[in-house]
């Protein structure tokens, strides 16, 4: 029998089993915290900052955060919200970010999170930074210029043996995703879809498969993310 | 029916470093055209084939981005002439498929379009690059039309949503507030 703790939410009495994270236990109490570098069943990374929230009044990442005993949550002030667009309007304008001929189009969380807080424009300079596109892997396509760098491919993507198959190289904003050439060659189609599901954006495609869903049909063509919550 | 204003609204528009494709959009307003063209008055737009402004217009439509010192010059113009500039699209917001060159030093791309690209590496025999003086100038990168001039308003899409577009000029032409409706908010 899991425990229960008792916390408040938007000022809402609820309840949630004890040391769940907060975005699973909001989603529950049905409060949409937007997320992009969580993704339920991968540990959580705090990485894009987009799930903070204010807790007992601070400001902390609701995808890190478990929830305990007689917490105060606030998931929406408009500084938040101000904030997150923010977060948003930086990784547009940091990546080199073509919707129009993205794969990814219409499903991605990125662009759906713009289109949830009407981003038009971002207030930041475009960076237009120049990246790699590897197209040379048998099953899977690397678009570095999608990348947001959350590392959920990281987090997520096992193979059979229960290594990870995608990792990390350089720092900061020069964090890479690398994929060990032999370990690529071992990538099924099923796995190559795991890893284009799990990406946030298009920076992992599955190869030889795209443009299937017509537009008007794809994720986030008529609801906005979070509406399911 | 929207009720008419007097006098007219003035509008100009231009296709920058852009496919035509935004104007196509405002065109798939359908008969719609008909309303509008109750309200407004075209000035300097591809749409009547007006070159040069011959009004200071109330709203100016910029589709694409600067790719050439002619786009600068004509987005400056705009400026000049438009109390309201709007960017229309995802090449003016953000230089769109154009900027796809952005991260290419300008003499390999020249290099690849005139002297060694495929379609051109055998038929180029004396490795010219255009250069004629009434060329417009290529820039050294596509710029986004807000890193150029001040503009108001963005309207993004590839190309924007015809309803985008109607429901925008709809909120400028009567002041009205524009909401903008998910279904066509898009970047593609």
């Amino acid at each position: 029998m899991a425990t229960f703790v008792k916390f408040t939410l938007n000022g809402k009495s609820c309840l949630a089993e004890e040391g769940q994270p907060l975005v699973a236990a909001a989603k529950e109490c049905g409060v949409y915290i937007p997320t992009l570098c969580n993704y339920p069943g991968i540990p959580p990374k705090g990485a894009c900052r987009i799930c903070t929230v204010l807790i007992n009044g601070l400001p902390a990442t609701a995808c890190t955060t478990k929830v305990v005993e007689g917490m105060n949550v606030q998931t929406s002030t408009p500084e938040l919200e101000a904030f997150r667009m923010a977060v948003v309007e930086i990784l547009f304008a940091e990546g080199n970010h073509l919707c129009p001929s993205c794969e990814k189009s219409g499903s991605c969380e990125l662009q759906a999170l713009a289109y949830r807080y009407r981003m038009t424009v971002p207030r930041f300079p475009y960076l237009f930074p120049k990246r790699d596109v590897e197209a040379w892997h048998p099953k899977i396509l690397k678009d570095h210029n999608r990348c947001i760098q959350c590392k959920r491919c990281i987090r997520g993507i096992h193979n059979e043996a229960g290594q990870a198959v995608f990792a990390f190289g350089k720092r900061g904003d020069r964090v890479v995703i690398n994929i060990d050439p032999e370990t690529s060659k071992t990538v099924s189609d099923e796995l190559a879809q795991q890893a284009m599901d799990l990406c946030p954006v298009g920076a992992i495609l599955r190869k030889e498969k795209g443009f299937d869903v017509p537009i008007g049909r794809r994720k986030y063509d008529r609801t906005p993310i979070g509406s399911e919550v | 029916m929207l009720e008419k204003t007097m006098p007219k609204k003035i509008i100009a528009t231009a296709s920058l470093a852009g496919c035509f494709g935004c104007h196509m959009s405002l065109l798939d307003i359908d008969e719609r055209i008909l309303e509008l063209i109750e309200l407004v008055e075209f000035n300097k737009s591809p749409i009547d084939d007006i070159k040069t402004f011959t009004k200071e217009c109330d709203i100016g439509l910029i589709e694409g981005g600067c790719c050439n010192d002619e786009n600068v010059h004509n987005l400056i113009e705009f400026r000049k002439h438009c109390k309201v500039l709007v960017a229309l699209g995802e090449c003016a917001i953000m230089g769109g498929l154009p900027s796809l060159r952005n991260t290419i030093p300008l003499k390999e791309c020249l290099d690849e379009a005139y002297l060694n690209g495929p379609t051109v590496a055998d038929c180029n025999e004396q490795k010219i690059i255009p250069h004629d003086p009434d060329l417009p100038k290529i820039l050294n990168r596509i710029y986004p039309c807000h890193e150029v001039v001040k503009i108001d308003y963005f309207l993004p899409g590839c190309p924007p949503r015809a309803d985008l577009i109607w429901d925008a000029l709809v909120a400028l032409v009567t002041g009205a507030e524009l909401k903008l409706e998910y279904s066509t908010f898009k970047f593609d």
